[in-house]
């Protein structure tokens, strides 16, 4: 395999780590080593979390590379003062136990960490994916099944794909209002 | 000879600041140009969609600061286009608030009585309408009933959305999609067209000059309509009075960057920044509990799973806003909605043994977001806001096409904010946990920080001119012919959602704005009924500002 490939492939699985830390999900396959296996269902990387980081309006993209080598230099200084002995089949990140990412991930988020801000922004694009499928519509992404907004329950729309609940009352009045409210019904 | 275009009046941004002094201006006979930074949508651009360039950021922007996160509008009709619509007025203690300098905040003329005839012209203008129980959402019915369990009262909120047009569809951050929501776009902003009044979107303010006559020159560019990072051209148009409403994350901004050509600012442009002392706590409730705790049963069997029916907030309770209680021990709880995205990432886990915002845990806590309900706490904070030196352009370095930017805004909350967030927790607590109707947890400040969704007071008005930069008529102090009438001005946290409070205030500076376009020769003068040609609040003003009258 070209190295050039190699590489692509490395950094895809780093990032794929990243985000399955995040919000994690079961293993695409057997042997999937990016996705570390530790939950029910579809997790950040099944909800797109790679398109998302990708696309263009995101924002990510030019600094997707960097990420993945400085999480992997991260995770190497993180096994080597750890002493775990990391698998070379794997990048560094994706060797790492799901409890080892996980306290990674706390120390590269940290406020008091000068880079915190990549690390949370690239966190915030993992969930985005998850909870919002941000990389397309959301009335396809719903139709698709996507993992991230059928796991939350999110309710589909009419058939033309706009939302609107007939039922959303419980119709009565169910508090006593302050006593002091004004006539326009503010605070007084 | 110059080759920039000239106005009588420049706005600048389209929010509530803008819209309400742009008609007014207009209708009274002044040439009025409004810039307005964000894109111009109306009725069905509005989306269902959280997809990356739909109306959900096109319209909104979300600027990470040092410690405080704003989110705001950023489209024509401001704040107004995204927010949910709720708009209470401000209790009367707030206006006597002493803050950090232990002397008042307010400029002495402005009460909760003096403001109330310019409360009743916005109310009048949108219109604002108590809440009926009966068009309460379930998310606003609970925490009405978990409020009257635990013994406290609760409010509908007045609101300026049309029940009869409403889907309860919660995309209001999207922009209403069925013209439920009174936003600008259906008032202020096209009775200003038709009296002429121009809005340009899509240009955004750099910074003013002055030009030889006494006005002032307006230097701005035009960003392409997908990617706000990329400009496409620019310009300037010179005024005799410009307006400055950009918000308060952007107004102090253009001032500061303003001061090579200006000269030196009030101290307190740029400074005394709050976001409302705002807070937020996500419940997650235990159906059952629900049902035999509270009785509450929606008409298919299931207690609540509702949290994505609605319209934003709908049911506060106003307890804590007794003016006899110290300051910054003040604060209403708001039933709230947010959707995906934001609404997410920073809700904790309760009794996470792993992190509280991430991981195994918040994927489990995720599975039972229909049984969530965000509540809001607005507070007094202690106006700990400072911004930093300006961006080379806008208001924030724009990280992503749309929305996401990194700003100078540095926010270290004091002991006093953060004793006013504990109590309120605590109160959340004490009233939805009790008898296991829920856990509750914060959200993490640790990620980005505090956020607000009422950023205020970073370009104020006051009696005092070392703490305050405007003064009590909203014109700059020391750059004649400069007012500020957006969210800035408002002196401190009102503990309350602030849109109401900021529209009546910008109603007030009109006829003073008026006094001073004449001055400078502009033919114009003050008295235009409501938007919709109603006539009663205008009536209840005109004595209060002959002097803006005369023709």
């Amino acid at each position: 395999m070209p190295r050039e490939i190699e590489t692509e492939q490395a950094r895809t699985m780093s990032l794929e780590a990243y985000a399955d830390t995040i919000l994690p999900g079961e293993r695409r396959w057997p042997g999937d080593r990016a996705v570390a296996g530790v939950s029910r269902g579809g997790g950040a990387v099944a909800s797109g979390a790679l398109e998302v980081l990708r696309s263009a309006e995101g924002g990510m993209a030019p600094a997707l590379d960097m990420l993945a080598d400085g999480l992997n230099e991260h995770a190497r200084a993180y096994a080597a003062e750890s002493g775990i002995e990391l698998d070379a089949d794997v990048p560094p990140f994706v060797s790492l136990h799901y409890p080892d990412r996980v306290l990674l991930v706390q120390r590269l988020t940290d406020r008091a960490n000068p880079e915190c801000d990549a690390w949370i922004s690239l966190a915030m694009f993992c969930t985005i994916a998850f909870d919002a499928g941000s990389h397309t519509s959301t009335v396809e992404a719903l139709a698709a099944g996507h993992v991230g907004l059928t796991t939350m329950g999110f309710r589909a729309p009419d058939s033309d794909g706009l939302w609107r609940f007939d039922t959303y009352s419980y119709g009565r009045q169910l508090a006593r209002p302050h006593p002091d409210t004004t006539p326009s019904g503010s605070p007084s | 000879m110059t080759s920039s275009e000239s106005t009588d009046v420049l706005v600048i941004g389209s929010g509530f600041g803008g819209a309400i002094t742009a008609y007014h201006l207009a209708a009274g006979g002044a040439r009025v140009v409004v810039l307005e930074r964000g894109p111009w949508l109306t009725g069905e651009d509005f989306q269902h969609d959280f997809k990356f360039g739909s109306s959900s950021t096109r319209i909104f922007d979300f600027v990470i600061g040092d410690g405080m996160s704003v989110l705001s509008g950023n489209c024509v009709g401001g704040g107004s286009v995204v927010y949910f619509a709720a708009m209470p007025r401000a209790p009367r203690f707030v206006f006597d608030r002493k803050g950090r300098f232990n002397r008042r905040m307010w400029p002495a003329a402005v009460s909760r009585d003096t403001l109330e005839p310019w409360y009743d012209r916005v109310a009048e203008a949108l219109p604002v309408t108590q809440t009926a129980w009966d068009t309460v959402p379930f998310s606003g019915g609970l925490f009405g009933a978990a409020c009257d369990h635990a013994g406290r009262t609760a409010n509908a909120v007045p609101a300026a959305v049309d029940t009869s047009r409403c889907t309860n569809c919660n995309w209001m951050m999207s922009g209403c999609r069925f013209d439920a929501k009174r936003s600008l776009l259906l008032n202020y902003l096209p009775a200003a067209l038709a009296h002429g009044a121009q809005i340009r979107p899509l240009h955004e303010v750099q910074h003013l000059s002055r030009t030889d006559d006494g006005g002032y020159r307006v230097h701005y560019t035009v960003l392409d309509d997908v990617d706000y990072r990329v400009e496409v051209g620019g310009g300037t148009i010179d005024a005799k009075i410009v307006v400055l409403a950009a918000g308060a994350g952007a107004t102090p901004v253009i001032l500061q960057r303003s001061e090579p050509t200006l000269g030196a600012m009030p101290h307190a442009v740029g400074r005394y920044f709050s976001g409302n002392g705002e807070r937020l706590n996500t419940a997650i409730f235990d159906e059952d509990r629900i049902r035999d705790v509270l009785g509450l049963s929606r008409p298919d069997g299931v207690p609540y799973e509702a949290y994505q029916i609605g319209k934003g907030p709908c049911v506060a309770t106003w307890d804590r806003l007794d003016g006899s209680l110290p300051e910054y021990e003040r604060y209403s709880l708001e039933q709230l909605y947010f959707p995906p995205g934001f609404g997410t990432i920073l809700t904790q886990v309760p009794d996470a043994v792993g992190p509280s915002w991430f991981g195994v845990e918040k994927k489990e806590l995720l599975r039972r977001w229909q049984s969530w309900l965000t509540i809001f706490t607005m507070s007094e904070d202690d106006n700990e806001g400072v911004f930093g030196p300006p961006p080379s352009s806008g208001n924030s370095m724009r990280l992503s096409q749309q929305m996401l930017g990194r700003g100078s805004l540095r926010y270290e909350p004091t002991e006093n904010t953060l004793r006013g967030w504990a109590l309120s927790d605590a109160e959340v607590r004490d009233i939805l946990e009790r008898d296991g109707l829920a856990r509750v947890m914060p959200w993490t400040n640790d990620v980005v920080g505090a956020y607000t969704v009422h950023p205020l007071a970073s370009c104020r008005i006051g009696d005092d001119p070392a703490t305050s930069a405007l003064d009590d008529r909203h014109e700059l102090r020391d750059h004649p012919g400069i007012f500020v009438t957006d969210g800035s001005a408002v002196p401190g946290g009102l503990t309350v959602n602030p849109a109401m409070t900021i529209a009546a205030l910008a109603e007030r500076a009109v006829p003073g704005i008026v006094e001073a376009a004449r001055a400078r020769g502009v033919d114009v003068r003050y008295g235009a009924p409501a938007p919709d040609g109603a006539t009663s609040s205008r009536d209840a003003v005109l004595p209060l500002v002959s002097g803006a009258r005369r023709r």
